[in-house]
């Protein structure tokens, strides 16, 4: 699972109010090379909750992100590349991810988040 | 009539590691799903930017469909309930992120973040009472309101449905109307029984005030509008006194005349049978020999 899909997922368990952002508990992380195309980025950019992102990549193990961002960044390649590979080249491969507020985990393995629920969960 | 997966057994078992290895190394299934996604995305319409989007892959499987959003360039989520079919999806090293998920349950993502959504072949499941906890409509209202949730403004969502009845389909179309959707059923090929295919045409917020449907394709690839069919149906009425005794028809009863095999051969190449071409010996006598 990429970040990306991490900044967008929140746990929709009955009850729970807001869902998001899953706490991610990484076992292991993989790299995967992915082409670049800046305007996804700059597409996606604005959809993207910076601060999550930071979170996530720090608990998979990647500092490189600066901490403030703002629309005049995305002009410098650096940066781009460093948000590419943050939001589409680092992988969950094994690990879990947890809700904020009820502290259920789903599980991942192989890469896939297991969002299942139990039907009490409903 | 074939029998249909989803009266054999829920669908998290019915694809089990067999079948979703036997689904994925069919290679007509494999084109069918090119065909019916490129189509869909198609229907998706997006905006020909040359910018990649973030689109929703409902019941993915083992990512076929995806593939074709991948050829496009998008990048895509695919959620399926089925874990022998994304281990499968694994092993083919699909491009797009994969969950496991039930969209009975509901999708959990954001609000306003998708582009657009896809599904082949996935929702009429949602149909089914596979649990006592099961209850149909709760689980498409769950399903389409989070799903209205998480596409952004003006994005469209496309079904390939394959509806069991009329019934089955309006049960689906209401509960997506219900959740704000607007849209309707596009139809391509509506006169064959084999090749016929439906296609559930959603879009929300208010682009999709003046959004106007897009036409079925018929044999030819072209569209085809229903005042087509109203024209034709109004060509075959007629009306008959059956109180007068008939009068007999003069000649040969077998011969139906030139204009009646036409009539049946257009028929048939509406249905995407194969017919000869019309020629100047179309519907001629053949000679006396004898």
């Amino acid at each position: 699972m990429r970040l990306l899909t991490h900044n967008m997922l929140s746990s929709n368990i009955k009850g729970v109010i807001n869902g998001f952002p899953l706490r991610i508990e990484a076992v292991k992380v993989v790299e995967k090379t992915v082409e670049m195309n800046a305007d996804f980025l700059k597409n996606m950019f604005q959809k993207i909750d910076w601060k999550v992102l930071i979170e996530a990549s720090r608990a998979m193990g990647y500092t490189e992100l600066p901490e403030e961002s703002d629309f005049s960044l995305l002009e410098s390649d650096e940066f781009l590349s460093i948000f590419h590979h943050a939001l589409l080249e680092l992988h969950l491969e094994e690990g879990a991810l947890v809700c904020p507020e009820s502290g259920r985990r789903f599980p991942v393995s192989k890469g896939i988040p297991n969002m299942l629920l139990h039907e009490d969960e409903v | 009539m074939a029998s249909r997966p989803e009266a054999i057994a829920p669908p998290e078992i019915f694809y089990d590691d067999v079948e979703a290895r036997k689904y994925t190394s069919s290679s007509r299934i494999v084109q069918i799903q090119a065909e019916l996604s490129e189509r869909a995305l198609e229907l998706l319409a997006l905006p020909e930017d040359g910018v990649p989007k973030l689109l929703l892959d409902i019941g993915c499987g083992s990512g076929l469909s995806g593939e074709t959003l991948s050829e496009d360039g998008h990048h895509w989520i695919g959620l399926d309930i089925s874990p022998s079919m994304l281990n499968i999806a694994v092993e083919r090293e699909v491009e797009g992120d994969l969950l496991l998920a039930d969209m009975g349950q509901g999708l959990g993502l954001r609000p306003g973040v998708i582009d657009g959504a896809i599904s082949i072949s996935a929702v009429q499941w949602l149909c089914n009472a596979d649990k006592s906890s099961h209850n149909p409509r709760l689980r498409l209202k769950a399903f389409f309101t989070s799903l209205y949730k998480c596409l952004s403004n003006g994005a469209r969502a496309v079904f390939q449905v394959y509806p069991e009845n009329i019934d089955q389909r309006e049960l689906i179309l209401n509960a997506a109307m219900r959740a704000g959707f607007a849209g309707g059923i596009v139809v391509d090929f509506p006169h064959s029984s084999k090749k016929r295919k439906e296609f559930l045409v959603l879009t929300c917020g208010q682009r999709s005030m003046n959004a106007s449907m897009p036409n079925g394709k018929d044999e030819d690839g072209e569209s085809c509008s229903d005042d087509d069919m109203e024209e034709d149906e109004n060509q075959t009425v007629c009306i008959s006194d059956r109180h007068r005794p008939r009068k007999k028809l003069k000649g040969n009863k077998s011969s139906k005349g030139r204009e009646w095999i036409m009539r049946k051969k257009d028929q048939m190449r509406r249905r995407g049978n194969v017919v000869p071409p019309n020629t100047k010996y179309t519907g001629r006598k053949r000679k006396d020999r004898f």
